[in-house]
């Protein structure tokens, strides 16, 4: 007598990459649009970057309910918090409240793989990784998604920095220019969507500095 | 009010069909400091003074954001009216949160009086001793709004409450049939000049009065002291009492140049004597 297996899952994975990078006055957000389940395109114009603060923004790919449901509890949390501080969260506390948010659901948690990325408040850009259940680190850069696993080593490549364990603690973030990481971005995102299926269409690039926010939009393969 | 046998209670009721507990609620209301609120088709503006108890010390908070689209001042027992604001603020979370719209004020209005009616019927409990001027937004435009601690609640044209506030209300009884259709600055005008009627020949600053303003495509903000004093010397309101009159809005600019005889055009207040002091 074989045990019974769900025939129902609450979750679905919808796909897409995010990528995230760290400069030193800069953050570059990113990530595709296309919106997948199985084998099928759901739509080819769907955003998984949400600003939660004025200088903090999350790309998240996996399961959209979840994603889309984080956010709206994330934002939630965020109005509060500007009601009893009257100012906006700082990029750093808010990875905290999205990390202590994530493992408050352990034992059912959000299908959602999301990358944090903003100025902290000294304005130098800061990216934090996530895994599902709110596991999380201060790093220089980072991609989540389907796409990852041919994401990850290309910027391994061109930005890592020195091991964060040696001593005195080195700088994380990149010491490339502004449009120097965006076009890196692109090329990463144009490779990703040759070989990842769920990758591809469009992909929408979020800028942060001093001025303020930025987006730009590129078109990818669409097959 | 006097002290009697049927007041120790919020759930006794006397012979005479009232509950004191209630009523000495309204009067906490009535030794609070000024609040003042009018409205147009389009806009709210709330103003209070702030009184501090001493040269040391800050003023309390009056004014509170509730919402991009609702905002309340308060008079009375300010500690109260900061745990109902925080509710207030937690119900619109929880409406957008569920609803991805705006909670109407209407509607928050009637929660704020049930929460406000549910402590005149607990023996262990004792009324809010704070009324709150809510003003904000719905679909059919901008509303302005009177909890009371006994948990009833009325809109208003406008509005004022807390001590003085009397000869407020009587300036904008004169002046209330304009609202309606009066700009925003007309507005904020308006309400400066009632909150100078409150503090009874104490000469109209920004220190002493906070002013927020909401509106139609306006979300909720608390004007800085620099606005509130610019807009302050703008309409020559350091000068004497505004000639009495029943005049439309359009005559305001004549008016406020008439009030202030010595003054002439060009706002000055460091430059001149304060004229109240006469």
């Amino acid at each position: 007598m074989t045990k019974q297996q769900a025939n129902w899952s609450p979750y679905d994975n919808n796909g897409g990459s995010c990528v995230a990078v760290a400069g030193a006055d800069y953050c570059v957000v990113a990530a595709d649009t296309r919106m997948s389940s199985g084998y099928n395109i759901l739509t080819r114009d769907y955003s998984k970057i949400c600003k939660l603060a004025d200088k903090c923004v999350m790309a998240s790919s996996g399961f959209q309910a979840d994603v889309k449901a984080l956010q709206k509890l994330l934002a939630a949390r965020h109005l509060i918090y500007q009601h009893q501080h009257n100012k906006q969260m700082s990029c750093p506390a808010m990875a905290q409240l999205l990390s202590n948010t994530l493992y408050y659901k352990r034992f059912f948690p959000y299908y959602s793989f999301n990358v944090l990325g903003g100025l902290d408040s000294e304005g130098k850009g800061c990216v934090f990784t996530y895994d599902a259940v709110g596991s999380y680190e201060k790093v220089g850069y980072s991609s989540q998604g389907s796409g990852s696993t041919l994401i990850m080593p290309f910027l391994d490549n061109q930005l890592k920095s020195p091991s964060p364990l040696l001593l005195p603690a080195l700088d994380a973030v990149t010491p490339l220019s502004e449009s120097e990481a965006v076009d890196l971005v692109k090329t990463v995102f144009a490779s990703a969507t040759e070989r990842d299926i769920y990758t591809g269409d469009k992909l929408e690039i979020v800028i942060l500095n001093a001025e303020g926010i930025r987006r730009e939009y590129m078109e990818l393969r669409k097959d | 009010m006097f002290r009697n046998q049927y007041d120790t209670d919020v759930t006794t009721w006397s012979p005479a069909g009232r509950l004191f507990q209630v009523e000495y609620a309204m009067e906490a209301v009535k030794q609070g400091s000024a609040a003042i609120g009018l409205r147009s088709k389009t806009h709210v503006v709330l103003a209070c003074v702030n009184k501090a108890n001493s040269e040391l010390s800050s003023h309390q908070k009056k004014i509170f954001k509730v919402d991009d689209h609702i905002g309340v001042a308060i008079a009375g027992l300010t500690a109260d009216g900061r745990v109902l604001s925080r509710y207030m603020r937690s119900e619109c979370i929880n409406h957008s949160f569920t609803y991805e719209s705006p909670l109407p004020v209407g509607r928050l209005v009637v929660q704020l009086a049930d929460k406000a009616q549910v402590c005149t019927q607990r023996s262990w409990k004792r009324p809010f001793g704070v009324g709150l001027l809510v003003g904000g937004l719905d679909e059919s435009g901008a509303h302005l709004y009177y909890n009371c601690p006994s948990g009833n609640y009325f809109e208003y044209q406008a509005f004022a409450i807390g001590s003085r506030s009397q000869a407020a209300k009587t300036y904008l009884e004169r002046r209330f049939e304009n609202f309606v259709d009066s700009s925003r600055e007309d507005l904020i005008r308006d309400a400066l000049i009632a909150t100078r009627e409150t503090l009874q020949g104490e000469k109209l600053r920004s220190s002493i009065c906070t002013v927020a303003v909401l509106g139609v495509g306006e979300p909720f903000q608390i004007l800085d002291q620099e606005t509130v004093q610019q807009l302050i010397d703008k309409f020559e309101l350091v000068g004497e009492e505004e000639t009495p009159a029943a005049e439309p809005d359009a005559a305001a600019a004549d008016e406020g140049g008439a009030a202030e005889q010595g003054g002439g055009t060009e706002p000055g207040p460091a430059a001149e004597p304060a004229p109240m002091d006469i």
